[in-house]
């Protein structure tokens, strides 16, 4: 690892763990996939085990699940109303997965699997197909009121629906753009920073003197990551919440 | 989870034993009330410190960082369809050059209506209000 000390992205290569080839198409198990499997592990395996013993008045475990409940439940409910509970699973989920995944990746030499845009991506395809989806399969061709709204002269009405289906089309890309944009730099930051360290230190008593700013700048940056990576994870919940709404109530 | 009150009623009954019962429960279901009284104060209050907190420095970026992304993605989308018009029906440049405008006008859309300046998806004039009675 001497070599790639002072190079940032390195810690974003994704390397094949287990090579596997199906009709021309690449599935390799790779790095990203372990740290995806185990951020999926970690998250189910936290709630069953704080939640197994259920006790009336939770313990401090207990209640760090019952807090996340609680929190995507609420939002949820105040986004998209109690009609959107029935979405609870997918959101709740899709918070876990991310906010867990974030955290992981603040652990030195482990993999972020948020900070790859595919990844991101997939998750943000996911709730716009399902807003779609929904949206068609309760209100039928009624969704598609979404993208008129009301009171716009006729004559530039073909023009205000096409600019409406873009902006429609951009939220996938919009979510998943921030969550990988906020992931990959602030890890590169993190990793820059503490590659002065590294370097100058390597430069004599002076050195190691002058690395004490960056080391102290890698410390705060840590902590700025920590508040990042909950940030976001509750950016992409509400967000996913307000798409929902979207679907339950078109032309609300 | 009747019975999973029992020890803990039994740890209730246990410090209820040096005063007397009745008192002891209406004492609690006070506190309980005031509990969920001041906890029901609270929780909007939380949610504003919240929007506070996005004032700050670190929230402020944040900020800049939605914002940026919701504006680069609606150009980038409209450019996107715009290309793709154009292979599929031959009319390079002219998808392209009409898309990346109109996404230019969805990125700004974007942006407001995140900033909250324009009304959300299928709002506007509340009087079309009463024909969407079937939601």
């Amino acid at each position: 690892m001497a070599a790639d000390k002072v190079d940032p992205i390195h810690q974003f290569h994704i390397n094949k763990l287990i090579p596997i080839d199906i009709g021309g198409y690449d599935l390799s198990f790779t790095n990203s996939a372990l740290f995806m499997v185990a951020t999926v592990i970690v998250a189910a395996g936290f709630l069953f085990l704080t939640t197994s013993s259920r006790s009336l008045v939770p313990g401090r475990l207990q209640s760090v699940s019952e807090m996340a409940y609680e929190f995507v439940g609420n939002m949820l409910r105040d986004a998209a109303g109690t009609q959107g509970m029935k979405f609870f699973p997918l959101v709740f989920s899709l918070f876990m997965f991310v906010l867990v995944a974030n955290l992981l990746g603040l652990f030195p030499y482990f993999f972020t699997v948020t900070s790859h845009i595919i990844v991101t991506f997939g998750l943000a395809v996911l709730v716009i197909a399902t807003v779609v989806v929904y949206g068609f399969m309760k209100h039928g061709l009624g969704f598609l009121k979404l993208f008129v709204p009301h009171g716009v002269p006729v004559f530039l009405l073909p023009l205000v629906v096409l600019i409406e289906v873009i902006s429609f089309v951009s939220r996938p890309v919009s979510l998943s753009v921030r969550l990988f944009a906020n992931m990959l730099a602030g890890h590169i930051t993190l990793k820059v920073f503490s590659g002065f360290v590294v370097s100058l230190s390597a430069l004599g008593a002076v050195g190691v003197a002058g690395s004490i700013l960056p080391l102290a700048m890698a410390v705060a940056l840590t902590a700025l990551e920590l508040l990042v990576a909950f940030l976001q994870a509750y950016v992409f919940a509400v967000l996913t919440c307000m798409y929902l709404n979207d679907a339950l109530h078109p032309g609300h | 989870m009747a019975d999973k009150n029992g020890p803990d009623g039994t740890g209730e009954t246990g410090r209820g034993n040096q005063h007397e019962p009745d008192i002891r429960d209406d004492d609690l279901e006070r506190r309980r009330r005031d509990l969920e009284a001041s906890l029901a104060t609270r929780r909007p209050g939380r949610l504003e410190g919240k929007d506070d907190a996005k004032a700050g420095s670190v929230a402020g970026y944040g900020q800049a960082l939605k914002l940026s992304s919701e504006f680069i993605a609606g150009v980038v989308v409209g450019a996107g369809i715009g290309w793709v018009i154009d292979r599929l029906a031959g009319t390079s440049p002219w998808g392209l050059i009409v898309f990346l405008l109109l996404g230019f006008g969805a990125g700004v859309l974007n942006v407001m209506r995140s900033a909250g300046v324009v009304a959300e998806f299928g709002q506007g004039d509340k009087s079309r209000r009463g024909q969407d009675d079937k939601k």
